[in-house]
């Protein structure tokens, strides 16, 4: 009989790589990048060369082939330094190449999976609207066919990795039509970067993730062949609600990894500042609230691998997301 | 061409060091290992040196104990294409014999380079290196901070400080044992595919019984200390003149340097 609460040593190996990387490549220049809120291709391109795009995904398209677990350090060691480049990892695997990998015709795959699995290219994934977020059912932005073309007006806000200069396209999100009493039917449409009437303008004075590359899109009569449909006509609200469901990993790890930075600061930091005669770590208050830190820090380890586990056994791992979510990002 | 990089994995820097009850050596438990960060600029040297001298491949060689698989792990995802690892089969060891099974076990295999780190920063003795070249009797450089491979790809040109900003250069015939020094390059990181990468690649194993022969250790530890703690320091007070005095006076005095 065995359990084991050990990673294997690839894992374990994953992990001291990205740290390194990390802490060399990304810290030195995350404070500045933030103020300038500017979104650095050196980084971009450096986290390619690591295999940080297409973590999971087919060799067979480019990807690394790599499982869950690998992916969710991944951005937990990139969080741990900076939330920008793991937002630009995540957002990236989980909402550029995944609903392409995931529900893409084989035609769709062969044509933009490569290039987004070597990070030459980045794609965006097009859900929100000014009106639409939580309830992204409601979205406005709508697409219709006619002589195998769809046309496609309307707008999406807060769209990460869509107005890079390395920008492929975005997937979009869009009303196809009416299913009567069911309501809109909603289907998600490839559009190419440089597809005339499109346009994505990149957005400022965010107040977190500032070196990440958010875009407003507008549609103004945009048109695409038939063919850049993603899957079936009408799975849209399907496909993404199974892309956020893997998301959430994702979100942990970053919750997860900003946790795990601020706790090491807050140590470092509780060990060398001084008040009353002693190091703050040896007031007793202080030292519960580290130890409370490091425990919840380490909950939300246990259960995010777990439900990493779960799903790379093909279990269901969604409650275990949820527990596990409401842990991290606390 | 075929290369070969001795690695050896030592205690990371962040460790705290515990010396055992006895005085006999280090406590092994909690201790994270790494590689030794000179011999990641060896790894590093043989990878480029290999790309640069297609057909070539880069085997790692470490001696130690099962754990130190994980380096020669390490050195394949980085894009070594073969590992050998020498069981130390818990035998006593110093420079001497370490360089002396190393050598036996690359004796037979023909290597045209040898890359190694300067030392390693565990006991910083910087013995092996040249002790191996020694018993292969073929040429060593240490210290290189700059390699390279000549047009024949039977030669390189090594350069490397002697101090006060003078460098040495000089060229060398294969086989050869290259010591790295920092700045030799900058060591690649382990990629996610690299990783996938090294579960398949081969690791033979050996034993250090079977190559030691006769070999016996020619140096002994008899006692590990820590250093003393470091004291705390002195903050000085006043006006820069004053204050000039004070530390004259004090490094005069207490400190003794001047
Ligand atoms: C930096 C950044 C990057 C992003 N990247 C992407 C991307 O790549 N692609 C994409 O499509 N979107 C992206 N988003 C958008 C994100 O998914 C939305 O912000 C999110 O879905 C929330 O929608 P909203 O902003 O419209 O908030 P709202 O829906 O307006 O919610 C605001 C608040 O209202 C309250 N609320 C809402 N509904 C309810 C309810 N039913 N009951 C009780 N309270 C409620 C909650 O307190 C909620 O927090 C990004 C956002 C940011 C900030």
């Amino acid at each position: 009989m065995s359990l084991s609460y050990d990673l294997s040593s690839e894992h374990e190996m994953l992990r001291k790589s990205i740290r390194d990387f990390a802490e060399k490549e990304i810290k030195p220049v995350r404070q500045k990048l933030d103020e300038k809120e500017e979104f650095s291709y050196d980084l971009a391109k450096k986290m390619s060369e690591l295999g940080l795009f297409g973590i999971t995904m087919s060799p067979e398209y480019g990807g690394q082939g790599l499982d869950t677990l690998s992916y969710i350090i991944a951005v937990e060691e990139l969080a741990r330094v900076d939330g920008c480049q793991a937002a630009t990892v995540a957002a990236e695997n989980g909402l550029g190449i995944g609903p392409i990998y995931n529900f893409g015709t084989e035609e769709q795959k062969r044509k933009y999976l490569p290039s987004l699995c070597t990070g030459e290219k980045l794609w965006g994934f097009g859900l929100t609207e000014p009106n639409a977020g939580s309830d992204a059912g409601n979205s406005e932005t709508n697409a219709s066919l006619k002589n195998g073309q769809w046309t496609i007006n309307g707008s999406k806000i807060f769209i990460t990795n869509a107005a890079s200069k390395i920008t492929g396209g975005v997937t979009v999100q869009c009303v196809t039509g009416n299913k009567g009493d069911s309501g809109k039917e909603i289907s998600c449409i490839i559009v190419e970067a440089g597809t005339p009437g499109f346009t994505a303008k990149e957005m400022h004075h965010k107040m977190t993730w500032r070196s990440s590359n958010t875009a407003e899109l507008y549609f103004d009569n945009v048109q695409v062949p038939e063919a850049n449909l993603l899957g079936p006509r009408g799975n849209g609200y399907r496909q993404m609600l199974a892309t956020l469901d893997g998301g959430r990993l994702a979100i942990a790890a970053m919750g997860l990894g900003g946790a795990q930075g601020a706790y090491e600061a807050a140590l470092q930091y509780s060990h060398e500042r001084k008040t009353f005669g002693q190091a703050l770590n040896k007031h007793q208050v202080i030292a519960f609230k580290l130890a409370d830190m490091a425990m919840e820090i380490d909950l939300a380890r246990t259960y995010l691998y777990k439900a990493c586990w779960l799903k790379d056994q093909g279990r269901p791992f969604k409650k275990k997301r949820r527990l596990r979510n409401s842990i991290a990002l606390k | 061409m075929k290369i070969a990089v001795l690695l050896k994995q030592v205690p990371d820097t962040e460790t705290k060091i515990r010396v055992k009850g006895d005085a006999s050596g280090i406590e092994s438990d909690g201790i994270k290992y790494i590689i030794s960060p000179y011999d990641e600029f060896a790894i590093e040297e043989a990878i480029k040196t290999k790309e640069k001298s297609a057909p070539s491949e880069v085997i790692a060689v470490s001696l130690g104990p099962v754990r130190v698989v994980d380096a020669i792990r390490t050195a394949l995802a980085m894009g070594a294409d073969k590992g050998i690892h020498i069981d130390d089969c818990g035998l006593a060891m110093d420079s001497f014999v370490t360089a002396k099974v190393l050598a036996n076990a690359l004796k037979n295999e023909n290597f045209d380079l040898i890359f190694t780190g300067k030392q390693a920063i565990d006991d910083d003795a910087s013995q092996v290196s040249q002790m191996v070249a020694e018993f292969l009797n073929v040429p060593q450089l240490m210290l290189a901070e700059k390699f390279e491979l000549g047009a024949d790809k039977k030669s390189a040109t090594i350069e490397r400080s002697v101090g006060g900003g003078t460098k040495e250069v000089y060229t060398v015939e294969f086989p050869a044992v290259i010591g790295a020094e920092k700045g030799l390059n900058t060591p690649r990181y382990a990629s996610l595919p690299g990783i996938m990468k090294a579960k398949t690649k081969p690791v033979t194993t050996l034993k250090a019984s079977d190559l030691v022969g006769e070999t016996k250790p020619k140096t002994t530890n008899v006692n590990f200390r820590l250093p003393p703690e470091r004291a705390a320091g002195k903050v000085l007070q006043g006006e820069p003149e004053q204050l000039a005095q004070q530390l004259v006076k004090l490094l005069r005095e207490e400190a003794k340097v001047i």
